[in-house]
């Protein structure tokens, strides 16, 4: 079809004879032929005409505004043709502006196709890419994370010599950089502010026991987040053990012994610094954080251990009873929860959602028979049969369908009596005192031995009440294993209690928040960097306006969260960046980058070529004989001449 | 077709299955795809949402937020993943149920935009097809071993037909595989290279190919384990917390969790799957939608040679 209507057009070009149809009356002996009537005066305009067939021959509506059906006459009125007597006479004119009009018709031909028709084509085949800045992602690169720990240093009456006490308040900035390579450079700041003790806080640190004192100076209003209280108290003070030269306790809190010497700021700086890094931030605990963006030699696999961040974690326990025959296992899985866990995720919550679940299994054996021990005269599973345990048990333990947080598994294992007791042991052959281990980035599982009093002269099956505060000490000791919530690195001489009824430290809390803040800004990072680089490698892939949308929010949040941090603002810090790395993810993850992926080029030729190669082989065709004939025009004068 | 490499006793580590089909699709689609597909006499039903497109949302993790858990790839940095091709290909390419194929080329970005994301640790990726060695000729993101059954220009062939059926059963290359993996348990210590050596030229007629160049490790280090066992990285837990017994307090606010409950509204159960329509019990209306701007244009280009041909003073007879 396409062809036929060049066809014509090309004849129409070559082939015009003057005078022609006047009515339809005359028509007979024309109508074999394909002639277009022409007006001598133009009042058709030609280039309307042909824009109309060309048009036409790629199925689109004619731009003109001629009825479809009757293209081939003007909306005016034709005029009169002079009678067939003079045709003769101006044959020979005619012809010769036929041949202009056919080469000015051609050229206008060219024109339209390529003026109107190639980016016409070219912008409704393009694919649409709403504009990304790709320029402050690639700024986010060389982003300096500047890590600020506000700490407020207290002294009291006799913890510095007098001289050294009237220049207090003042402020002290720490600075280094934590040496990782990686590509965003991470300062840690420590900002003391030194100050004299108020009234309150010199009775409280004047009582003989650390516990009162703190019991008494924890404030009514809680401390940011981040931020840090060290009380600096005198050499003899007897709050602390005569050996000890500091302490930290659980709430943010800690305590250093002063020195009655002349460089005695700098000597209690230091120990403050090193206080206050053990309670904070150390290499290891943003190599942790960052494990994945590092390069593997420098910082072990074993890194690799915590979770990563997340919005929120569902933690399920499950109770495995292989053998109800033998065991009626009763556990008050939601007391345990409420009065042991709940207040851990809660002490957490700003670090995520936590939803809490728990069922119970029968029938469910570990994947592995245990080996019996007969010096013991007990079961047991080696340490190199622990890592097949999980995966038979996995497939029964299930999980929510609608969430998608990652989840946390606990398993309390009760052994059948044929295999009671199990214990579990270490790679040297000894059990293990928990008589658990933990699986990272999975869960924990426990085996519970039943007592064997219990079976004195009952019948089977026997009736089992577990222990559930032995039980949860093991859990929420995994949970914070897993968590990457580790042993800090104390500072010498150093008295430690270790976490309270919670199970975990406020300041714990806020190196997890540190961590986790440094880890989301790297992962969104990569992220936009990663998608910035696909979409220019990968010319095919939309993007929508809400992508963009969201990489700008994603691109506004990281660098808000390092303003944040470099302020010392942790939690509003640890926001920002929990939103960056949603809005970057949501935007790299969004179902609409996948669409026209497969498209190769080889193909999109295949499809073009026969629409188009028909009408251009004519237009080429005639440009290319204008161009030869009006040479040979160019050369004739020379000739004559 | 693409399949999922289930072994008897073997399970993937950490690793990712990749569960075809998932639904993810407009509900209209879904329709008209399971209308067509009944239609046609297969008796497999859901195999219908297993597309090029659903694989490629799978691996690189661009899935609508309706679809569940079970029918994602919820792999991350630590994760090995498994991948097993095997059906009709050609060079370059492998077909997707009759209608599609999937190319190199977007294999290859598929698996760039996984590293991009660290969506795997290693990657191993197993093709039986008729030529499959070029579907990894294209890979460029590193940590992927790549093993295939044929070369380019080599045909894979298939294993023995049976005589009951009258079908070909299994391909040659995956029954060997097959018969080598299920001599492994979880503590073998076997490694990559044997894994290389099954099914020579002698039993397969094709040629069988790797890629190990993207891979870190030495493929003699790399224990098929870490992609077909379940083996999993443990630690004893060596300390504990002190928990302080508490009681009392937190009864009360337990017994008023329990009544919350009850005073919720009862559940229903949600209406699946759209029976009827699949059934097909009568034809559906399909809304009449007005002819479209190509049809019209031929139409008029039609009319306008026939007119140009034959003249215009028919028009009066026609119209």
């Amino acid at each position: 079809m396409a062809t036929h209507s060049s066809i014509l057009a090309w004849r129409s070009l070559w082939t015009e004879k003057p005078g022609g149809l006047q009515s339809m009356g005359s028509q007979e002996s024309d109508t074999t032929e394909s002639h277009h009537h022409l007006p001598l005066a133009g009042f058709l305009p030609p280039e309307c005409r042909y824009r109309l067939v060309v048009t036409a021959a790629v199925g689109a509506p004619p731009p003109c505004g001629f009825p479809i059906g009757g293209g081939l006459r003007g909306p005016a009125p034709r005029r009169q043709e002079r009678p067939d007597a003079s045709m003769a006479a101006t044959g020979a004119a005619a012809t010769d502006l036929e041949v202009v009009r056919g080469k000015r018709a051609a050229l206008f031909f060219a024109t339209v196709v390529i003026v109107l028709g190639l980016p016409l084509w070219w912008k409704t085949t393009e694919t649409y890419r709403a504009p990304l800045p790709y320029s402050q992602i690639s700024g986010l690169n060389s982003l300096k994370l500047r890590l600020m720990v506000p700490v407020t240093v207290v002294f009291t009456q006799e913890s510095v010599p007098l001289d050294d006490q009237e220049k207090l308040p003042f402020t002290v900035v720490h600075e280094r950089e934590i040496p990782l390579k990686y590509k965003l450079k991470i300062k840690c700041r420590f900002q003391k502010a030194y100050r004299r003790a108020l009234d309150h806080e010199e009775a409280a640190l004047s009582l003989g026991n650390i516990q009162e004192a703190e019991a008494m100076l924890a404030e009514p209003s809680e401390q940011a987040e981040g931020s840090l209280t060290v009380y600096v108290i005198s050499e003899r003070c007897s709050l602390l053990p005569q050996d000890m030269m500091s302490y930290i306790g659980p709430k943010r809190m800690a305590v250093v012994r002063g020195i009655t010497h002349r460089e005695a700021f700098n000597i209690i700086g230091r120990r403050i610094i090193q206080v206050v890094q053990a309670m904070s931030l150390t290499e290891d605990v943003l190599a942790a954080a960052l494990a994945d963006h590092l390069p593997e030699d420098k910082w072990s696999s074993d890194k690799r251990r915590p979770l990563k961040s997340s919005l929120g974690y569902e933690i399920t326990f499950s109770l495995l009873n292989p053998d109800p025959k033998s065991h009626d296992v009763h556990w008050d899985i939601e007391g345990a929860v409420q009065r042991y866990v709940q207040p851990f995720l809660s002490a957490l919550s700003a670090a995520g959602n936590f939803s809490v679940d728990s069922q119970i299994l029968y029938y469910a054996v570990l994947g592995v028979n245990p080996r019996f021990d007969s010096a013991s005269s007990s079961y047991y599973l080696a340490a190199h049969s622990l890592p097949h345990v999980i995966n038979p048990v996995e497939s029964r333990l299930g999980s929510s369908a609608a969430s998608l947080y990652p989840v946390l598994n606990f398993l309390l294992y009760v052994p059948e009596l044929a295999h009671s007791p199990l214990y579990i042991q270490d790679k040297d052959g000894a059990p293990v005192a928990t008589n658990a281990f933990h699986s990272p980035r999975w869960g924990g599982i426990m085996v519970y031995n039943v007592d064997p009093k219990a079976y004195n002269g009952s019948q089977l099956p026997v009736r089992v009440e577990v222990d559930m505060m032995r039980v949860m000490e093991v859990f929420l000791a995994q949970l914070r294993l897993l968590f990457g919530i580790a042993q800090p690195q104390l500072p010498p001489k150093c008295l430690f209690f270790g976490p309270k009824s919670e199970g975990i430290m406020t300041w714990e809390l806020d190196r997890l928040l540190w961590a986790r803040s440094v880890e989301n800004l790297a992962t969104a990072t990569t992220t936009l960097t990663s998608l910035a680089q696909l979409l220019g490698k990968i010319s095919n892939i939309v993007i929508k306006d809400d992508v963009a949308s969201e990489v700008y929010r994603a691109v506004a949040a990281v660098q808000k969260a390092a303003e944040e941090l470099s302020s010392g603002h942790l939690a509003s810090a640890f926001a920002a960046s929990q939103e960056a790395v949603t809005s970057s993810e949501r935007a790299f993850f969004d179902p609409s980058l996948l669409h026209l992926l497969y498209f190769p080029d080889d193909q999109k030729f295949a499809i073009y070529i026969p629409l188009f190669l028909p009408m251009a082989v004519p237009i080429l065709l005639s440009l290319f004989k204008i161009f030869l004939e009006t040479r040979k025009s160019w050369k004739k004068p020379e000739k004559t001449d | 077709m693409v399949d999922t490499c289930f072994l008897s006793r073997g399970l993937t580590t950490l690793a990712g299955l990749l569960l075809l089909p998932f639904g993810s699709l407009a509900a209209s689609q879904i329709e008209d795809q399971a209308e067509q597909f009944f239609r046609s006499g297969h008796t497999n039903n859901w195999a219908v949402l297993v597309t090029v497109e659903n694989f490629l949302r799978v691996l690189t993790g661009r899935i609508p937020s309706s679809t569940p858990r079970s029918k994602r790839l919820l792999s991350d940095d630590r994760s090995n993943i498994l991948i097993y091709m095997t059906g009709h290909g050609g060079n370059g390419f492998l077909k997707f149920q009759d209608s599609e194929e999937i190319t190199n080329i977007e294999l290859a970005d598929a698996f760039e935009q996984m590293w991009q994301k660290r969506r795997y640790n290693e990657l191993l990726f197993i093709i039986d097809t008729c030529q499959g060695a070029s579907m990894y000729e294209r890979f460029y993101s590193p940590n992927i071993m790549a093993l295939a059954s044929s070369q380019v220009g080599e045909d894979s062939l298939s294993h023995q037909p049976d005589p009951a059926v009258g079908v070909h059963l299994m391909d040659r290359y995956t029954f060997y595989v097959l018969e080598f993996l299920e001599e492994i348990n979880p503590a073998s210590q076997t490694n990559m290279n044997d894994l290389f050596q099954v099914c020579p030229r002698s039993l397969c007629v094709s040629t069988p190919g790797h890629r190990t160049d993207l891979f870190q490790r030495d493929p003699k280090n790399v224990l098929i384990t870490d992609f077909f066992g379940s083996v999993r990285k443990v630690e004893i837990t060596t300390e504990t917390i002190s928990l302080q017994p508490d009681s009392g307090v937190v009864e009360s606010s337990y017994k008023k969790d329990q009544m919350v409950e009850e005073l919720m509204e009862p559940l229903k159960y949600a209406e699946q799957l759209p029976v009827a329509q699949i059934i097909h019990q009568k034809p559906k209306l399909k809304d009449w939608h007005p002819p479209g701007g190509f049809i019209l244009g031929l139409w008029a280009l039609i009319i306008m040679v026939f007119f140009k041909t034959y003249g215009i003073k028919h028009m009066k007879f026609i119209f």
